[in-house]
This record gives C-alpha cells, sequence and structure tokens, in this order.
C-alpha cells in the first residue's frame, strides 16, 4: 500500500490538474484572439483610406502616391488576371500528374519519382523561383516579344503567370491525386466489366466521381495564387497602371505592397492603402480557402 | 477469517440516460478470486470500471450508489487515489511503447513522480516480475522495449505493472480473450496461485475459465446482479432458472 | 459493334495515356532546369571565403553571405521558440478536446492562419512590433514567420496525437497517473516523431520565406546579433542581389540559392527520416 497524505496530495491534484486544463483551454484561445487580432489590425490601418475614398478605392483605376490619388483596380487586374492565367496553364498538367499517380501508376519507380519532384517542387521557395523567372524566362519572353515585334521588356503579366502556373501545380496535383485514389473499385470495374477502355473509364467515371475534390484541390491553387508574392514581384514589371495585354508589365496585390510597402511613410494614406489591399487580400484568400475546406468535407462525408 | 474488501451497495450506472447497472449488491472477499460472468452487454465490464472509476472517464456516464474499499467510500475520494489502490489488466496488453520493460513495470510510480531508491526499485521490478511469471524470461532484457514481448508475455507483463503498485484489488477485464490457450492457461496459474497476495475480480465470458479458477462467482444479465456465491456451488446447483440457461449455454 | 468503332477507341484510350505521360512528364521539367542553374551557377560561388565572409561593396570581389546565414539561423531560433511550444500546445488542446464549440472555432483559425498569405503576415508584424520599437528587428521578422509555422505545427501535433489509440492512456489512468501527466508523459512520448516531424517541416517552410521578413527583418550588410536591429537573411540577400544590376552580387544571389536549397532539401530530408525510423509501434 502507499502511503500518502492523503488530504494534501488531493489538493495538489486538483490545483495542478485545473492549471494543466486551464493552460491548454487557453492555447486554444490565443490562436483565435490572434485571428482577430490579424483582422482588428488591418482593419484599423485601413480605416483612413477608407474614410478618405470610400468605395472609390474599389473602382478608381489611378494609384499615384505623388497625388494622394490611390483607386486599386490595377492591382485587382493584375491579380486576377494572372491568377486565373496560372490555374488555365497549371491545371492540365496538375490534372495530368493527379490522374498519372491516382490511377495509372499507384506504386512503383515513376509513382515515387513523380511524387519527390511534386514534393520538391512545392519546396522551393518563391525567391528563387523568381530569381530563376528573371535569369531563365525573361529572356525567353523578351525573345518571344522580338519576334512578335512587341516592346522587348521580358517582364509583365505573361513571365508571371507562368511562373506562377508551376508553383501551384503541386497544390491542386496532390488534392486531385488523393481524389481519384478514392474514387471506389466496384465502381470502376462494374464500368470496366461493360466493355469500357480505361480513357472511358477515367472520363467517364473517375472524374465525375472526383470531381468536387479536384475543384477543391483547384481552388486550393487559387488561393495560393492570389496570395503568392516574391516570384511575382520580381518578374511582373513593377507598373501602377492595368495590363493592356499579357506583354505589358503591371502589379498584382501583393507584389504592389511588397515594393512600395518601405517608401511610403508611416501613418501616411500611402501606407493605409496597402493595408487596405493586404485587408482584401486577408478576406479574399481567406473565403476562398473556407469555400475549398467545405467542399472537401462535404466528399468526405459523401464518400 | 474471510473478510470483506470491497463493499457494493445499491450501485447504479449510466450512460447518459440509459441505465447499465441496476442496484447491484456485492461483497468482494479478500484474497480470493471472484469471476464476473454474463452475456455481452450484461454490465459486468462497467461494473469493474466503476470500481476503479474508469467508467466515469466517457463523457455523460453517471454513477450512484456507494462502493466501499475497507470502509472507505471510493467515490467520496479523489479517483486518482483510487487507482493507486486498484489494479487493472485490459482485455488487449496495453505496455508503454516507449518505455522499457524495467520502466513498465514501475511505470505507476515513475509516471506520478514517486522518488525512490534504486535498489527499492529493482526490488518491485524482480518482485513483480516473478510474481506474473515473467522474470526469467525478461531478467536479461529489462532494458529493453516491451514491444518484442509476445502476447502472453506483454499481458503478464501488464500484470507486474499493477501488481507492483501492491494494489488491494487487482481487475482483470478478459485478460486473456486476446491470447492463444498456451498464453492463457499460464495466466490462468498465475491467478491461482496470485490470490494469496492481493485479491483478484476477473470479467470473464468463458464459463469454464470461470469455472477453473474462481472462488467467487457472480452471474449478471442485463444490468442485474443475478446471483452471486461460491463457484463450486453455483456451477452445480445454480438457485436461479437464468443463471443454470447460460451455465448449460441457452444463451450468451 | 463494329470493328472500326473499337479500333478507334483504343487509339483514343492510348493517346489518352500517352498525353497524361507527357504531361506529367512536362511538369519535371522546370523542376530539372531550375536545379541544374542552382548547381551550376551556385557551386562556383561556393568557397570558404563565400560562408564567412560578409558582403563588399559594390565593385570589390570577395564578397559572402556570412551575415545571412547567421541571420537566417537566428530567425529560425527566434520563430522557433515562439512556435513550439504555443503549436504542441494547442495542438494536445484539439487532440484531446475531438467536438465541442470552441475546438471548432480553434480548427477553423487554424486552416485561416495557414491560409494568410505571407506578406500580409509581415504587415501585422510591421505593426505590431516595427511600429512600437520604431525600427525593423530580427524579432519581428521572428515573429512573422513563428505565426506562419504554428498551423503547420498545430496540425501535425493534432493528427499525431489523435492516432495514439485509447488503450495506451486508460493503461496510464488506470494506474492512478493523473491526466496531466498522462498527456506529458505517456501520450507526447508516444507521439514524439510526428511532433517533431511537423516541427522540422515548418522551419523548411518558413526558412524560405521571403515577404514578411521585407519590413520586419529587412535585411543589412553588417553582420548583427542584438535582435532589436534589422537583419540579414538568405531569401532576403537571394532578393536583393538578384534585382540589382551588379554581376558579382548576382553570382552571391547564386551561392545563396544554393545554401538556401540545400538547407531546406536537408530538412525536409531530415523530417522523412525521423518520420521513418522513430515512429513508434504500438
Amino acid at each position: 500500500m502507499l502511503k500518502t497524505n492523503l488530504r494534501q496530495e488531493t489538493r495538489k491534484l486538483n490545483v495542478t490538474e485545473s492549471v494543466f486544463r486551464k493552460i491548454l483551454y487557453l492555447t486554444g484561445i490565443c490562436i483565435v484572439v490572434l485571428i482577430f487580432a490579424i483582422f482588428l489590425t488591418l482593419l484599423i490601418s485601413s480605416f483612413p483610406a477608407l474614410k478618405t475614398f470610400g468605395l472609390r478605392f474599389f473602382y478608381g483605376s489611378k494609384w499615384d502616391p505623388v497625388s494622394g490619388e490611390f483607386g486599386s483596380v490595377p492591382f485587382l487586374v493584375g491579380t486576377l488576371i494572372t491568377s486565373f492565367l496560372a490555374l488555365l496553364i497549371s491545371i492540365p498538367f496538375s490534372l495530368a500528374i493527379s490522374i498519372f499517380l491516382g490511377e495509372y501508376f499507384r506504386e512503383g519507380i515513376a509513382s515515387s519519382l513523380l511524387k519527390s519532384s511534386i514534393e520538391l517542387l512545392a519546396g522551393i521557395p518563391s525567391v528563387i523561383y523568381g530569381f530563376c523567372g528573371i535569369f531563365i524566362l525573361v529572356p525567353l519572353v523578351r525573345a518571344i516579344e522580338m519576334k512578335l515585334g512587341i516592346t522587348p521588356i521580358g517582364v509583365g503579366i505573361l513571365t508571371s503567370s507562368i511562373v506562377l502556373s508551376i508553383m501551384i501545380i503541386p497544390y491542386s496535383a496532390s488534392l486531385g491525386r488523393e481524389v481519384i485514389q478514392l474514387v471506389p473499385s466496384e465502381l470502376k470495374e462494374a464500368a470496366y466489366s461493360l466493355g469500357a477502355t480505361r480513357y472511358e473509364v477515367i472520363r467517364k467515371v473517375i472524374l465525375p466521381y472526383a470531381r468536387s475534390g479536384i475543384f477543391a484541390g483547384i481552388l486550393l491553387s487559387l488561393g495560393r495564387a492570389l496570395g503568392e508574392t516574391m516570384a511575382v514581384t520580381m518578374v511582373i514589371g513593377n507598373k501602377n497602371a492595368i495590363p493592356k495585354d499579357i506583354f505589358s508589365p503591371a502589379n498584382t496585390m501583393a507584389s504592389v505592397i511588397a515594393n512600395e510597402f518601405m517608401e511610403a511613410s508611416p501613418g501616411s494614406l500611402h501606407l493605409s492603402s496597402l493595408v487596405t489591399i493586404g485587408l482584401l487580400l486577408f478576406v479574399v484568400t481567406t473565403v476562398i480557402g473556407i469555400i475549398g475546406k467545405y467542399i472537401i468535407k462535404k466528399m468526405s462525408v459523401e464518400l | 477469517m474471510e473478510s470483506t474488501v470491497l463493499k457494493i451497495e445499491d450501485f447504479c450506472a449510466y450512460f447518459g440516460d440509459h441505465r447499465v447497472l441496476n442496484n447491484v449488491n456485492l461483497s468482494i472477499t479478500r484474497n480470493k478470486v471472484t469471476a464476473v460472468m454474463g452475456p455481452s452487454g450484461c454490465g459486468k465490464t462497467t461494473l469493474i470500471r466503476c470500481v476503479n472509476r474508469m467508467h466515469e472517464l466517457t463523457p455523460g456516464a453517471i454513477t450512484s450508489g456507494k462502493m466501499l474499499l475497507l470502509g472507505e467510500d471510493i467515490y467520496a475520494t479523489n479517483p486518482i487515489i483510487v487507482r493507486r489502490k486498484i489494479g487493472m489488466v485490459f482485455q488487449r496488453p496495453n505496455p508503454f511503447p516507449t518505455m522499457s520493460i524495467y520502466d513498465n513495470v514501475i511505470a505507476g510510480y515513475k509516471l506520478n513522480g514517486i522518488k525512490m531508491a534504486k535498489s527499492e526499485l529493482d526490488e518491485i521490478v524482480e518482485e513483480s516480475l516473478k510474481k506474473s511469471a515473467l522474470w526469467n524470461e525478461v531478467k536479461d532484457v529489462l532494458h529493453r522495449k516491451g514491444t518484442f514481448l509476445s502476447g502472453g508475455q506483454q499481458q503478464r507483463l501488464c500484470l507486474a505493472r499493477a501488481l507492483a503498485m501492491k494494489p488491494e484489488i487487482i481487475l482483470l477485464d478478459e485478460p486473456t480473450s486476446a491470447l492463444d490457450p498456451k498464453s492463457t492457461s499460464h495466466i490462468e496459474e498465475l491467478i491461482t496461485e496470485l490470490e494469496n497476495d492481493v485479491t483478484i475480480v476477473i470479467v470473464t465470458h468463458n464459463t469454464a475459465q470461470a469455472a477453473r479458477i474462481s472462488d467467487f462467482t457472480a452471474f449478471m444479465y442485463l444490468g442485474d446482479l443475478i446471483e452471486y456465491g461460491l463457484t463450486e456451488k453455483m456451477f452445480t446447483v445454480p438457485e436461479d432458472k437464468r443463471t443454470e440457461e447460460y451455465l448449460t449455454g441457452k444463451f450468451g | 459493334m463494329s470493328e472500326k468503332g473499337i479500333s478507334f477507341r483504343i487509339a483514343k484510350d492510348i493517346i489518352f495515356k500517352g498525353l497524361i505521360i507527357l504531361f506529367s512528364v512536362l511538369s519535371g521539367i522546370p523542376l530539372i532546369i531550375i536545379l541544374y542553374f542552382i548547381v551550376k551557377n551556385g557551386i562556383s560561388s561556393i568557397n570558404w571565403e563565400f560562408i564567412i565572409n560578409l558582403p563588399k561593396p559594390v565593385g570589390e570581389i570577395g564578397g559572402g553571405i556570412a551575415n545571412a546565414i547567421i541571420g537566417t539561423l537566428i530567425l529560425i531560433g527566434i520563430s522557433s521558440i515562439l512556435a513550439i511550444p504555443m503549436g504542441i500546445g494547442t495542438g494536445i488542446y484539439l487532440s484531446e478536446n475531438k467536438r465541442g464549440k470552441l475546438p471548432y472555432i480553434v480548427r477553423l483559425c487554424v486552416e485561416v492562419l495557414q491560409g494568410i498569405p505571407s506578406i500580409v503576415i509581415g504587415i501585422i508584424a510591421y505593426a505590431w512590433i516595427v511600429i512600437p520599437m520604431k525600427s525593423p528587428s530580427a524579432l519581428s521578422g521572428g515573429i512573422a514567420l513563428g505565426i506562419m509555422m504554428l498551423p503547420v505545427i498545430i496540425r501535425s501535433t493534432e493528427e499525431t496525437l489523435k492516432l495514439i489509440p485509447n488503450s495506451l492512456r486508460e493503461a496510464s489512468l488506470a494506474l492512478g497517473v493523473p491526466y496531466s501527466r498522462t498527456i506529458m508523459k505517456v501520450i507526447v512520448p508516444a507521439g514524439l516523431s510526428g511532433i517533431i516531424t511537423g516541427i522540422l517541416l515548418s522551419v523548411a517552410r518558413i526558412t524560405g520565406e521571403t515577404a514578411p521578413l521585407l519590413f520586419t527583418a529587412f535585411g543589412g550588410n553588417f553582420m548583427n546579433l542584438n535582435i532589436f536591429k534589422p537583419i540579414a537573411s538568405l531569401p532576403l540577400v537571394i532578393f536583393n542581389y538578384a534585382t540589382s544590376p551588379y554581376t558579382e552580387w548576382i553570382s552571391l544571389a547564386w551561392g545563396a540559392s544554393f545554401v538556401l536549397a540545400v538547407l531546406i532539401l536537408s530538412l525536409n530530408l531530415i523530417a522523412k527520416l525521423v518520420a521513418r525510423k522513430w515512429k513508434v509501434q504500438f
């Protein structure tokens, strides 16, 4: 029998236990507080700009720190075009990878090789992508522009979209692979037993079934593309105007913040406007992320 | 003179609104093996999990009534203290995978931060492993992790771990149902030897096992204690018809 | 069914498979190109002086990135000190409270946190630390990176601990071990390999981050060990030198890219090894 001083030990136990549980509870609360603090900080610092411009901020197309006129349309356009163009370019590749890994080559050397290269692609930092973009892609685009008779600057929407597309492939590819792998084999076997070819099974059974998961993966990629900063900043050309075509230099929401934040004086309308753009980024990426997770959750319930 | 070590009075247990133990009254005799048997869902596992207050760990689990361990109400004491006086061996062996065999045996002391001299701990380890008939097989590998042991050996390690705390009662929850027949008979031999040191309550769905090793048997059905008495008597001349039907295999 | 119809379908099948393979292989090409250039241009810059020298003014040869390497390590240190305890604690909280209103909200917040663009985190660290301190600092950079590490650590801790079987917890509780010790001395040690893997992966993630450091750590050409002052780091060096017009600086940037890539790759590899070798069997 263990000899214990019953009352003392009981009291000590109760205190330690409740402290422990309280600390755990507090860590949870801290995360919630953190998110709210982030949102509030962005909101408060955006206030001067929002008060001055109101909704004009979101449809004005002139961004001029000198005259104090700040409209965010050039960056909204820049962001939207580069992100969607990047998505467009990346979707065939990520879909192919999803089908490759999820259907044709689930195991084996080819599978491990591709999986590793996707992981590596995802692990390369944005700044290195940008660096390689400057030295490899920009001269390439410049050559194309010269052939087409356009001013050969090399940087611009097209270049940044291409770099962006490579960066976001891993995200939709991984998710796509997972949902394709989860398609029940009974469904596939039913189709095969009716004489379908593999292509037909993929196209008519697997892809429709995995549709929402693939879509969620695309949303995930979109969220990443919208917030991507460094690589885009380095190859987009830093021009605060609405791009005329895909060879024009431009700026995205993220890249204008990266380029101008340190130049803006603290407390100025310029800085507040940049923070407002940051707030917009926060809201948009959060909403897209939540929609994506909601779709994934619905899918896993159905499965 | 046989004495009562645990007195269960008008005890009820619930999962939320659903009552699973109905007014159980039972006295466990010291240094004897008491078997609790019955068909699935009769409440036997719930009963012993109430004895060491593990039942209440499930959200929504409630109890009422008294359980007196040597006169002290278990439910008026801090459950942690109760659990140190009552040991439990589970259906599936669960040695701690990150600890060596040595540390597993004295886990009850180590995890509770109870400081003892190494010589004392060595003694406890040897004594407990000898009592659970595992000493000879592991005495040279005490500092290896226990996961390489067979199922039967792991279960004996868990028994040693419980014995090391020198509890008043050891609760065994179907300890051999996951083991092969040879390991099962090993453990049954142990139980019969151990009763001189400690009181044993064993839950089993195997009536033959109950007949083999227990001194007293309690038969439960749908949350009620149907019959309780000397094993010899219950298995030859059961008092309740339901007991007889269960023993002859009519249900369960 | 006509012969022609079947062979057409079979042809489509073969072409499709070919296209899938083609596009999958093509997607690996950027990786090969990037790795090739990093290795080719980077290795030529790497020598002993490169590692231990500070950057020299334009026009002088022989500059190095010693301050950036130290800076990166200091930033990793600060962010880890902040994020690891908080992250593991929240991970334990979430794995121990599977249902309930607050856990649900916390999980939601963790997901939101993971999706926030890194440059926005930079703005936040600027507002919270740089402005009150009236100066950029390593501390603000470390805090920004720490915030980014949190979701990864929380997620992997929660996932790891959820996988630990309940029987382990019951074994400990049945011995009369209090809940707090059961968690800290039985459950968490059992999940240690997964937790450490999560930490290593989160460090790998933030090592390459540049955006949050642009206005917080800010960079610099001098060696600095004071966390209240601006500090250089590898990604910042790459950014600043790659966009400069000086060839010496550009080769420094390649060298820094090589070092950074090796660092991140090693962290990922070690994480994989830890996950495999230290995994606890149940």
